[in-house]
């Protein structure tokens, strides 16, 4: 188990150089001058574009930014973005308040896609399973931003029942919206995912001999049949958590979120270098790591399987 | 009731705990018996720490004007007033004599003198500083592009007295004291830029609620200061300013009364705004004025042909039509290169007929253009995709192609940089779209920048002596009326020779919630945020 994990960590060590250099690379390729958009449709004077040019590594060529810059995530040194704040500090603001979120949205998400797929593989073919096909289908083809502008119009601002943005207040109950909105972007695939894998668990021998040995439905749906049903939800919910990041640039748009997809947003169209690449290596981080964790969860849902 | 309250309080605080999160949940901040009568209102994180010289963005600006007093400061309408100044007199627009009012002071009680504000433009003004508008320093005497100078050109008489010489005669330098750059700085600015930046130490009518008052990408809690001594005392108890990435989620705070004043309607809403707000709904011209430039660089566009072909460029443009139904009656058709905001303004110049759209005289125009050289290819507008701009250059190469009967289009570049780049390296192969807010109220800004021969702005390379002559006239007089008239002159220089096609002036469109009240918008489109009042 443990040779396991500390091989799937080191894994992660060419990932990292990998999407950094990719990163970096492609954010340098960008055409245009930063720099000369700081100053809007006025034209700088040269001496003082040198500078800020030289003070950035913007005059060096790409390999020499990108070792420097390297080098400096090794000093735990992530950049100064060109505002002039550290981008390890505007990490650690944005990051958590997008990571609540997220929590919140697959929380939501797997709540609602597991009961409600759960009842639809029970009554297959019932009105309840074609009511909420129905259901799905409609969410599955809708666009999040249009989910996301929906809800505000409606529940924030025709009926009042919430802010119609987050801004500095991330309490959970002020995020709920949005969560609500990512979470039901999400919500159709796993949905069916749960139905299809319940439907299918409820034909196998084992539930069949379950009932044969006498045991009760309050006892064989949840232990026998749950149990077996989540784990193509459970790999699904670890993809989704990439799906959540793209989702939260367009909500956190939207819902004025102070998270990580708005700060990345904003950083891309600036061509900020190291806001842009310090943000999205954590990124891939996080997800590397969430992978291997889900791999871990296989083992506790179905113990036949092992890790050596 | 309570126990729910306790409830959900537990709750949350909970959640905040398990997230990790550090943040303290926003709108109770403060902390301030006042809480009731703080206004609140849209803007964006500041891209650069809060220092008066190295801000030149609107989303920082707003935030210095608040903090801020400088010597004089405009009104609505863009006329000065004097502020700390007591008096600003000089005789050949050459030496500038400032003498200050005694007892103002900083927040940290520092007070207020002569020299507050020669440190402040020496720092502005150095080279090594890399401040991003350093460039308002170089009329007076010692500023230097090449290496660290001092500004010689400064002197200190007495505490509340200094002298300002300039290289050369600038009749409205007194005018420009109002911008940012110009500002005092208290001594403890210069120990650490960097840590002022973040808590700006001001003068002015607000300051901030204290010391993580500034909340990035978030918030900026300012509170009245009590100390302010000027005539723009806050009738409210504060300000805060919400940083929004997009303006649509401001104007969904708006409409839910949870944001107060909001000075940028976002497009999307142009066609419901006025339904949606009744008479909280604001729409006026500013003082920005856009066109498109076309380089003189670029074949045809030269000497008496291109003289032709910008002149049917121009009237083949319907501007009433497309300012009305891109823009929603948003902007105000240009019909000169100003701003009707700002003092001397005109709309009856000699030779503005030529920004009226006139199919039979456009086309006439061209033809005699291509008997000069007839034209091949096509014309292009240049605009940044990021920016809302291609609705309009569609109309304009439309109107452009219908009445010339030439194929024109827009062409996109994906981001402003990348515009500017090309624009800024002479790259660019066609016109571009172009725009210019002004400083300070005064004519003289929307001139001499941009089309003033070698002038730092002037990104189509036009070069008049007429024009530069008739401007070097008006900023040397210490008249203001014969410097209007001669700006008027100059203009009507660029009216034959269209170095950029003026299209229209931006409106400021606004609004504000069903809390407060004597809104009004100033001549830079920013609310005059000391008067309103909240009701409780």
């Amino acid at each position: 188990m443990l040779r396991y994990i500390l091989l799937r960590l080191l894994q992660a060590v060419p990932v990292f150089f990998g999407t950094t250099f990719l990163i970096y690379f492609m954010v340098f390729a960008m055409p245009g001058d930063p720099l000369l958009a700081l100053f809007g449709e006025k034209t700088p004077n040269p001496a003082v574009l040198e500078a800020l040019r030289a003070q950035y590594n913007l005059d060096k060529p790409f390999i020499v930014q990108y070792l420097l810059y390297i080098g400096d995530i090794f000093q735990g040194n992530l950049g100064i973005s060109y505002s002039g704040r550290e981008v390890s500090a505007i990490l650690v603001k944005t990051f958590p308040v997008t990571l609540k979120l997220a929590v919140m949205a697959v929380a939501l998400e797997l709540i609602l896609s597991i009961t409600i797929g759960l009842f639809s593989g029970i009554r297959k073919g019932k009105f309840f399973d074609n009511a909420m096909l129905v259901v799905s289908l409609v969410l599955m083809s809708l666009p999040i931003f249009v989910i996301a502008f929906l809800a505000q119009f409606f529940v924030a601002i025709q009926w009042g029942l919430a802010s119609p943005t987050v801004g500095g207040n991330t309490a959970w109950w002020n995020m709920l919206l949005p969560a609500i909105v990512l979470a039901l972007s999400l919500y159709a695939t796993s949905m069916r995912l749960m139905r299809g894998s319940t439907v299918e668990t409820l034909g196998n021998d084992f539930v069949r001999t379950a009932y044969s040995k006498g045991l009760s439905r309050r006892r064989v749906i949840p232990v026998h049949v749950l149990r077996n049903s989540l784990i193509p939800v459970v790999t699904n919910s670890a993809t989704n958590f990439g799906i959540l990041i793209v989702g939260a640039t367009v909500t956190e748009g939207i819902f004025n979120v102070p998270g990580v997809g708005n700060t990345l947003f904003q950083a891309i169209v600036r061509g900020e270098r190291p806001t842009v690449v310090s943000f999205v290596t954590v990124l891939v981080i996080f997800y590397v790591f969430l992978n291997i964790l889900v791999d871990l969860l296989y083992a506790v849902l179905d113990p036949r399987i092992r890790y050596v | 009731m309570r126990r729910l309250l306790t409830a959900t309080a537990v709750a949350s605080v909970a959640a905040l705990a398990l997230a990790g999160c550090s943040n303290g949940g926003g709108s109770e901040g403060g902390g301030s018996s006042d809480d009731a009568a703080i206004i609140t209102t849209n803007g964006n994180e500041p891209q650069n720490p809060l220092i008066p010289t190295n801000t030149n963005e609107v989303g920082g600006g707003k935030i210095l004007d608040a903090i801020f007093a400088g010597l004089i400061y405009y009104d609505a309408e863009g006329a000065v007033h004097n502020e700390v100044a007591k008096s600003i007199e000089t005789e050949d627009s050459i030496v500038w004599d400032i003498k200050l009012n005694e007892g103002w002071k900083f927040t940290n009680g520092e007070e207020v003198t002569a020299k507050s504000f020669v440190d402040a433009w020496n720092y502005g003004a150095l080279l090594s500083n890399e401040q991003l508008s350093s460039y308002f320093f170089e009329d007076i005497e010692g500023f230097s592009w090449d290496e660290d100078s001092e500004l010689t050109g400064l002197e200190i008489i007495d505490d509340y007295h200094f002298t300002v010489t300039l290289k050369h005669a600038a009749s409205d330098f007194g005018q420009r004291l109002g911008y940012s750059a110009f500002y005092p700085l208290p001594s403890v600015a210069f120990e650490d830029m960097d840590a002022f930046g973040e808590n700006p130490i001001g003068n002015g009518m607000y300051k901030l609620a204290g010391e993580n008052a500034w909340e990035h990408d978030v918030k900026i809690d300012l509170v009245k200061n009590e100390d302010y001594k000027g005539e723009r005392e806050a009738q409210n108890g504060g300000l805060t300013i919400k940083f929004y990435a997009n303006q649509d989620a401001a104007y969904a705070d708006l409409l839910s009364d949870q944001l107060d004043v909001l000075d940028q309607i976002p497009d999307s809403a142009f066609a419901s705004y006025e339904s949606d707000l009744g008479d909280r709904a604001v729409n006026q011209p500013s003082a920005l004025f856009q066109s498109f430039t076309i380089g003189q660089f670029l074949e045809h566009f030269d000497g008496e042909e291109g003289q032709l072909r910008r002149q049917a460029l121009s009237m083949a443009i319907n501007r009433d039509e497309i300012t009305d139904v891109i823009f929603q009656g948003t902007r105000t058709p240009a019909s000169d290169f100003t701003s009707p905001v700002i003092d001397g303004w005109s709309d009856d110049l000699e030779g503005s007929e030529v920004l009226e759209f006139n199919e039979e005289k456009a086309k006439d125009l061209w033809a005699q253009a291509d008997e000069i050289s007839p034209w091949e290819g096509t014309f292009s507008i240049a605009y940044n995709s990021d920016g809302g701009h291609q609705a309009w250059v569609d109309a304009v190469c439309n109107s452009i192609s219908n009445v010339l009967g030439i194929k024109a289009e827009g062409k996109a570049y994906p981001t402003f940089a990348e515009l500017r780049t090309d624009v800024t390296e002479r790259t660019i192969d066609g016109a571009a779209r172009s725009g210019w807010q002004a400083d300070y109220p005064g004519l003289y800004n929307f001139l001499g920048p941009l089309y003033a021969t070698g002038a730092g702005s002037n990104d189509g390379d036009y070069s008049s002596e007429e024009f530069d002559s008739l401007i070097q006239e008006g900023i040397s007089t210490t008249d203001p009326e014969v410097a209007n008239q001669k700006f008027q002159e100059a203009q009507e220089v660029l009216l034959k020779d269209l170095p950029a096609i003026p299209l229209w002036y931006q409106n400021v469109v606004g609004g504000y919630s069903t809390l407060v009240d004597n809104v009004e918008f100033g001549w830079n489109s920013v609310p005059l945020y000391y008067q309103i009042t909240k009701q409780a």
